[in-house]
């Protein structure tokens, strides 16, 4: 299957929510996303999936084999009315003492990634629409087979495909930081900061599902360079609030106007600078499907080495504006395993104008492929053939 | 003359003062137990190599039962360092202080003496005298049999009856006792009926022994529970099924503000709203009650305000569950009886005292703005300190009051703050320019606003230690003519 993301060119924006002061345990700084607004015609809330194994058939003989902590469960309303959360019961008053908890369903092997579960409900894996969306990139292999590509590659592409990341609990301090984080009234997000990296974007529709969901974040998946930075970084510095700055205050409302700056100066400088390599790069987007007026997709960036690349998925309305939002941050191999299929495939597999595009000799990008985990990909005589070239150089 | 070395001395006092008031050894929402007993270890062992004298008359001061243990313990453990005076002078406030503990913390504290190996004359003296003012050694027989057993034992001396002897070493020699309670132990054996004439806390393994269903014996044992068992048991007995084991309004009306306060929050709010009147009374009663033993005047402080922690770290942990806030609002309650006229600001802009939750961030610094909008004579900041939206803020705010809007100090700030803070050895500090002081009980709140001027910019060795003397004077006077009124009763 290819599934070569298509679709225009977007940019994240981050609309109707409010930034608010970070909060800082060791190495880790959670920035609280605020709506004015909550969404309530679309809820999120979470399933928990007892096996550990996920197996979702995905083709005729292939199956998505994933690790599954956890899947979020989608409702929308129709008409715009507001949406009750899945598992809320409207009861006579009498019966509101008895204690049995709401039926729930069990969900044992997930049928697919995104499943309708009814009219007006979605079950999907968080953040793996996501990884599947880069795992899935160019997965055909070479489009016209060139002698240099292996008989395996021109049959099964790059099939298997692997990529590695921990689990949010391997990350050290992110779960302490996560239980002492005081959620703010009409929090709806998360940015998650390791050492000053932007390691995750974390949106749903309501302050509700946000208050349900805080600790899922623990479950999410991180990548390796997140969970590097945390086992190697010192604490973080608070970014306190200076008056200094603000000129000779002389009564109660100059200090209150001071105070105000203050709390400006900080959501700029969090949207403009902290959060500028998630919101200014731009995306390419593939819409999975649509919930009412909402659409759920995924997006990849354009897989800039040597810089903070995003992969995520995102539900926006009809005006664009996002209901929810989970990123993950590519690390720096993975950039530029993205950036080299990228090329390969923007020259339909033709390695000489591949690697002159990069300014390359072929040699090189052979050994370039070599390094990134596809030698299997080149023919083994021709590998040794730029091996040797590589040499003589 | 003040010397660099006199202002480090005053410093590290005040610290370990702060630390002794609320450190506990426990969980706390931002730090884990052994954490907290590391640093409480050596802020002891520190206090007690380079300032004995101000370490032992800490125990005069109101710091909580558990470094009263701890000062104890070590002081008992080094007497050969210390001279003849010192140890006359530590020998009268430790008596005092284990007069005020509750017993079974003695008896623990007499229990580590014996692991420790600590067996001097002084303390066997001290244990010695300890025993015999106890009002009832039966009682403590049968209450606290191991830790009476382990005390005699170790201290070498004689039960004041051959009976309790008996009883302790040797119980199934005798048939039976002349004492009614010792003998009512040794039926409670075979006699179901007999055991509900034991102490409650004896009486529940011998009910556990017998098989009695909880709730028959919760209804059967109710008239012997102390006050402190009947509020603690009242929720887990009515969900038990026994109806009988209910606090009235006269033992609410008898509880410490800061006992009371942790009980209402431990009650779900629609009961806090069903009992509004009850409960808002009992408070009202309590704090009024706390500001005549603390010799002040009601309504004598002015015009207050108050800066309250409501956020979501004032919820402690789970050993100490709601502790800050309930100390927020022990101390809203009991500033609103000080003050003249009081206004309250709790974090959360909540207004509703009664239904307080831990919820949500810190935002001190636009609180405090609040507060100063009101031209308060007082400020009173309580809060554990972790000011995080934005960080920094209230500091600031202190700053910029302090040096150029208020540098006469017509307005007095304090922060009062209930939560020890193992990395810095001391509770958190908002601004240097605000003098912060632990919190134990807000019924101390009078005491703890005149110590934390000790804390306002350069400290004065000598007016501190002149105050420490005068506490230490005032608090072995109060052991000549009776025991403190806050102190623990064992039976009702």
């Amino acid at each position: 299957m290819t599934t070569t993301p298509s679709g225009p060119a977007f940019r994240l924006d981050l609309a109707g929510l409010d930034t608010r002061p970070a909060q800082v345990w060791g190495g880790v700084r959670l920035v609280p996303l605020v709506r004015a607004e909550p969404i309530e015609d679309l809820r999120l809330h979470q399933e928990l999936y007892e096996p550990e194994y996920a197996a979702v058939p995905v083709g005729r003989r292939t199956d998505y084999l994933a690790y599954v902590p956890h899947g979020f469960v989608a409702d929308w309303a129709q008409d715009g009315t507001p949406a009750a959360a899945y598992g809320t019961r409207l009861d006579a008053p009498s019966a509101i003492g008895a204690t049995a908890p709401p039926e729930r369903i069990r969900v044992r092997a997930p049928r697919r990634l995104a499943k309708r579960e009814s009219r007006t409900r979605l079950r999907f894996l968080p953040l793996h629409l996501a990884l599947e969306g880069y795992l899935a990139l160019h997965f055909g292999g070479p489009t016209i087979a060139w002698e240099e590509w292996s008989d395996r590659a021109v049959r099964h592409g790059l099939s298997p495909r692997a990529e590695e990341a921990y689990a949010g609990d391997r990350v050290r301090g992110l779960a302490d930081a996560l239980r002492v984080f005081e959620i703010h009234p009409g929090q709806c997000g998360l940015v998650v900061y390791v050492a000053d990296a932007l390691a995750a974007a974390f949106v749903v529709p309501h302050p509700d599902d946000y208050r349900a969901l805080h600790r899922t974040l623990l479950l999410d998946l991180y990548g390796e360079l997140i969970h590097h930075y945390a086992l190697l970084s010192a604490a973080v510095p608070d970014f306190r609030a200076d008056l200094r700055m603000a000129g000779p205050v002389n009564s109660l409302s100059e200090l209150r106007a001071a105070v105000a700056g203050q709390e400006r100066a900080w959501t700029d400088f969090h949207d403009d600078t902290m959060a500028g390599g998630l919101l200014d790069p731009d995306y390419r987007a593939r819409e999975v499907r649509r919930l009412g007026r909402f659409r759920l997709a995924r997006f990849l960036p354009e897989f800039r080495p040597k810089q903070e690349n995003h992969i995520g998925e995102a539900i926006t309305d009809e005006h664009g504006r996002l209901a929810y939002l989970k990123t993950f941050r590519l690390s720096e191999s993975q950039v530029r395993r993205g950036h080299l299929l990228e090329r390969l495939a923007a020259h339909q597999w033709h390695l000489p104008s591949a690697a002159a595009s990069l300014g390359l000799t072929e040699p090189q990008l052979g050994l370039r492929i070599e390094g990134a985990g596809f030698a299997s990909l080149l023919r083994q005589d021709v590998l040794d053939r730029y091996r040797r070239a590589a040499l003589r150089y | 003359m003040e010397t660099y070395g006199d202002l480090v001395a005053a410093e590290d006092v005040l610290l370990f003062v702060n630390a002794a008031i609320t450190g506990t050894g426990q969980r706390e929402f931002h730090g884990g137990a052994a954490e907290q007993q590391l640093s409480l270890e050596f802020l002891h062992e520190y206090m007690l190599i380079n300032y004995r004298g101000p370490y032992a008359a800490a125990l005069a001061l109101d710091i909580n039962d558990h470094n009263a243990a701890l000062i104890v313990r070590r002081l008992l453990e080094t007497s050969r360092d210390a001279t003849a005076e010192q140890r006359h002078a530590e020998g009268r406030l430790i008596a005092r202080r284990l007069e005020l503990l509750p017993p079974k913390r003695a008896y623990r504290l007499i229990g580590e003496l014996r692991r420790a190996k600590v067996n001097n004359r002084r303390t066997r003296a001290i244990v010695r005298d300890w025993l015999a003012a106890r009002p009832d050694q039966t009682l403590d027989a049968v209450k606290y049999r191991a830790g009476l057993k382990r005390a005699l034992r170790h201290t070498h001396l004689r039960p004041a009856a051959v009976e309790t002897g008996d009883f302790l070493y040797a119980p199934r020699r005798r048939g039976a006792y002349q004492a009614p309670l010792l003998d009512t132990w040794r039926r409670a054996h075979h006699q179901q009926s007999a055991l509900y004439e034991l102490p409650y806390t004896v009486a529940e393994g011998f009910a556990r022994r017998h098989g009695i269903p909880r709730a028959a014996f919760l209804e059967r044992i109710e008239p012997r529970l102390t006050g402190l068992e009947r509020l603690r048991l009242q929720e887990s007995a009515r969900a038990a099924g026994a109806t009988a084991v209910t606090a009235d309004g006269a033992a609410l009306a008898r509880m410490p503000l800061t006992r009371l306060a942790s009980y209402v929050l431990g009650l779900p709010p629609a009961d806090r709203v069903a009992r509004r009147t009850e409960l808002t009374g009992a408070l009202r009663g309590a704090a009024r009650r706390a500001v005549r033993a603390a010799g002040a005047e009601e309504g004598g402080w002015g015009r207050v305000a108050a800066v309250l922690d409501d956020s979501w770290s004032a919820y402690g942990s789970g050993v100490k569950r709601r502790r800050p806030l309930a100390a927020a609002l022990a101390c809203h309650f009991l500033l609103a009886a000080l003050a003249g006229e009081y206004t309250a600001l709790w974090t959360s802009g909540r207004t509703d005292a009664l239904l307080a939750r831990p919820s949500g961030p810190t935002p001190l610094g636009r609180r405090i703005l609040d507060a100063l909008d009101t031209a308060p004579q007082r400020l009173v900041i309580v809060s554990d300190g972790w000011d995080n939206a934005p960080p920094g803020l209230a500091a600031e705010v202190l700053r910029v009051w302090r040096t150029r809007l208020d540098p006469e100090h017509r307005t007095s700030i304090v922060h009062l703050n209930p939560v020890y803070d193992a990395e810095g050895f001391d509770v958190r500090r908002l601004a240097p320019t605000v003098p912060t002081a632990g919190l134990r009980d807000a019924e101390d709140l009078p005491a703890l606003v005149e110590f934390a001027r000790f804390a306002e910019g350069r400290t004065d060795l000598a007016e501190l230690t002149a105050h420490l003397a005068a506490r230490t004077e005032s608090f072995l006077a109060a052991g000549a003519t009776g025991r403190r009124p806050g102190a623990e009763e064992t039976v009702r």
